[in-house]
């Protein structure tokens, strides 16, 4: 089931991408309103991670096109943020958190020039919104997960971008900074900002997501949560997965309730 | 005098090689520097065979070319033949040495070439060999001259590209995504680090080069948690090294080359063992401050 909306900030067509001339992602069509909080789902190695990458420019796409607000990606380069997959990094790098951060601010500040004060400010800004001011001059390697994550999202807002693309934002964080990345991220969606999110905890999806994207190589379903997150849909995504299904059903069930917050 | 030079040449070399370095390893690139100064050969005699005799700006131009050929190489074999890092250097770097020591062996009837001029680079000679103008006038030793050039290149390179070398070298991806192409600054760095072992193994030798390239930077890479300290520190190593095993040398009566890169593994050795006990103080008293840490 695949619901286009008019008008969307997020635009894929008929996208296929290959690793080796392998195709990971066939026949891709599907758009994404304004303003909503989207999550990506499906199993392990369905090509979350490589749908956003495909968008970011990071692989090169075997057919199809992307339009973010109606425009090239090049276009509009600094209206666009990416947070990669936490373990894509070495944690180990010699930078301070605040190093780290200011790199959201590299594509503005342009070739040859240097960091100015105004970039350091929305750098310390950005940590303020996500609880970690206070460890600005510390190594990366001495943070834990859940502040590793808080990093990485500080410097996606430093870019002071229109559309957020997260992979997995929520994997391996303890649940304070899970509570308080989701805050920001309604907030932003609240300001009009579009934000895309690779999620793999589907408790979750139905209070955190207005939009979703579901996927196992192909295209499942794109549309309102409460139109496409069904049990019929994720048995589809899912298939063959019995034991997942089942408590995927239990899932539904409690999801009927929605207290979680 | 003359031990003034040599050191002064080592030092130039040592720093030269500290700060590419410490890009190379945190890019897990290490062995790119090894890989580098054997794949040259080849170049370095086909431009002795061309040129006629050991004009140093072929030499220089052949095994520059093949340098950045080798670094091409590498990256062609691991993107487009899916090899990992490593295989790919070994595979890149072994045959075009042994196709340079064919033609060694080859051509080594009718030319003043063999391997050990070429890998085993002498830093004693440095003094000796003299840029002498026209006029008569001495420049200074040339191996000298030529290596401020390229630490002044690299330092320029350093200052000017900062940002960009820092965030390709942490986040590829997302430098990419931000408009700052990875492998743009990849093939930058590169051509450098090609340049300078080229430049430094003429006057010091392969061994010491590539002893230069890692082992200061690794050392500082112990101690410090931020780029710019461990840029400056591994220089610092280098320097110490180039000095205290001019020393070594000198007391031991034995090879330059071989004392200086001696004395960075002692240094790295010792600095080991350091961080060893200091770190585990720290694991200690950062468990002990961890209730401490706010979480929203
Ligand atoms: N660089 C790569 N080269 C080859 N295959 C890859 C590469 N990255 C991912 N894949 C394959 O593509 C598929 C989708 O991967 P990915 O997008 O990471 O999935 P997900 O993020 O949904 O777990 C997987 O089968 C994975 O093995
Ligand atoms: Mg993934």
């Amino acid at each position: 089931m695949i619901i286009q909306t008019e008008n969307p900030a997020l635009e894929i067509h008929d996208l296929t991408v290959s690793y080796d001339r392998k195709p990971v992602l066939w026949g891709i069509d599907l758009s994404v309103p304004y303003g909503s909080i989207c999550g990506i789902i499906g199993p392990n190695g369905a090509g979350k991670s490589t749908l956003i990458k495909s968008v970011m420019g990071l692989i090169p796409l075997s057919s199809g096109y992307i339009k973010i607000f109606n425009q090239e990606l090049d276009e509009i380069r600094l209206k666009v943020s990416y947070v990669p997959q936490r373990e894509s990094v070495d944690w180990d790098f010699p930078a301070s958190v605040l190093d780290i951060v200011m790199m959201g601010r590299y594509g503005k500040v342009g070739l040859f020039r240097n960091i100015r004060k105004a970039d350091k400010e929305a750098a310390m800004n950005a940590l303020e919104q996500v609880g970690m001011e206070k460890f600005y001059r510390r190594q990366i390697s001495q943070l834990s997960g859940g502040q590793q994550q808080r990093v990485f999202l500080a410097r996606a807002l430093t870019q002071q971008a229109d559309i957020y693309f997260m992979d997995e934002p929520f994997a391996g964080v303890d649940a304070a900074t899970e509570k308080a990345i989701i805050q920001i991220l309604r907030r932003l969606a609240g300001e009009g900002k579009t934000i895309v999110v690779v999620h793999h905890d589907l408790q979750s999806v139905s209070t955190y997501f207005n939009w979703i994207i579901m996927l196992n190589l192909r295209l499942v379903a794109s549309g309102p949560t409460e139109k496409v997150f069904t049990q019929q849909l994720l048995e589809e995504a899912y298939g063959g997965k019995l034991t997942l299904l089942s408590e995927v059903g239990e899932l539904m069930k409690k999801e009927q309730v929605p207290t979680r917050e | 005098m003359n031990a003034i030079l040599i050191i002064l040449t080592g030092s130039l070399v040592a720093i030269s090689c500290s700060l590419l370095g410490s890009y190379l390893i945190l890019r897990k690139m290490a062995m790119v520097s090894d890989a580098i100064s054997h794949a040259v050969l080849p170049g370095i005699v086909i431009a002795f065979m061309m040129a006629g005799g050991r004009d140093s700006l072929a030499l220089l131009l052949g095994a520059g070319i093949l340098g950045i050929l080798t670094t091409f190489l590498i990256e062609f074999f691991h993107q487009k033949g899916k090899l990992q890092t490593d295989a790919s250097i070994g595979v890149t770097f072994t045959w075009l040495f042994a196709l340079g020591v064919i033609l060694v062996s080859y051509y080594a009837g009718n030319a003043h070439i063999d391997q050990d001029c070429v890998l085993y680079g002498e830093i004693a000679y440095v003094p000796l060999d003299v840029i002498i103008l026209d006029s008569g006038q001495s420049l200074g030793p040339k191996a000298l001259i030529v290596m401020s050039v390229v630490l002044v290149l690299i330092l320029l390179f350093i200052k000017v590209s900062y940002k960009e070398l820092f965030i390709t070298t942490f986040d590829p991806s997302f430098a990419n995504a931000v408009g700052i192409s990875a492998t743009f600054w990849h093939y930058a760095l590169m051509s450098l680090v090609s340049l300078t072992t080229v430049a430094s193994f003429e006057s010091v030798g392969a061994i010491l080069v590539v002893a230069l390239l890692i082992t200061p930077p690794a050392t500082a890479y112990l101690i410090t948690e931020r780029l710019k300290k461990m840029l400056i520190i591994s220089s610092a190593f280098g320097v110490s090294s180039a000095v205290f095993g001019y020393l070594l040398a000198y007391t031991i009566d034995g090879s330059i080359a071989g004392a200086m890169a001696t004395v960075a593994g002692i240094q790295f050795a010792i600095v080991f063992v350091i961080m060893k006990k200091v770190n585990k103080a720290r694991t200690r008293s950062a468990v002990l401050s961890l209730e401490s840490e706010p979480t929203s």
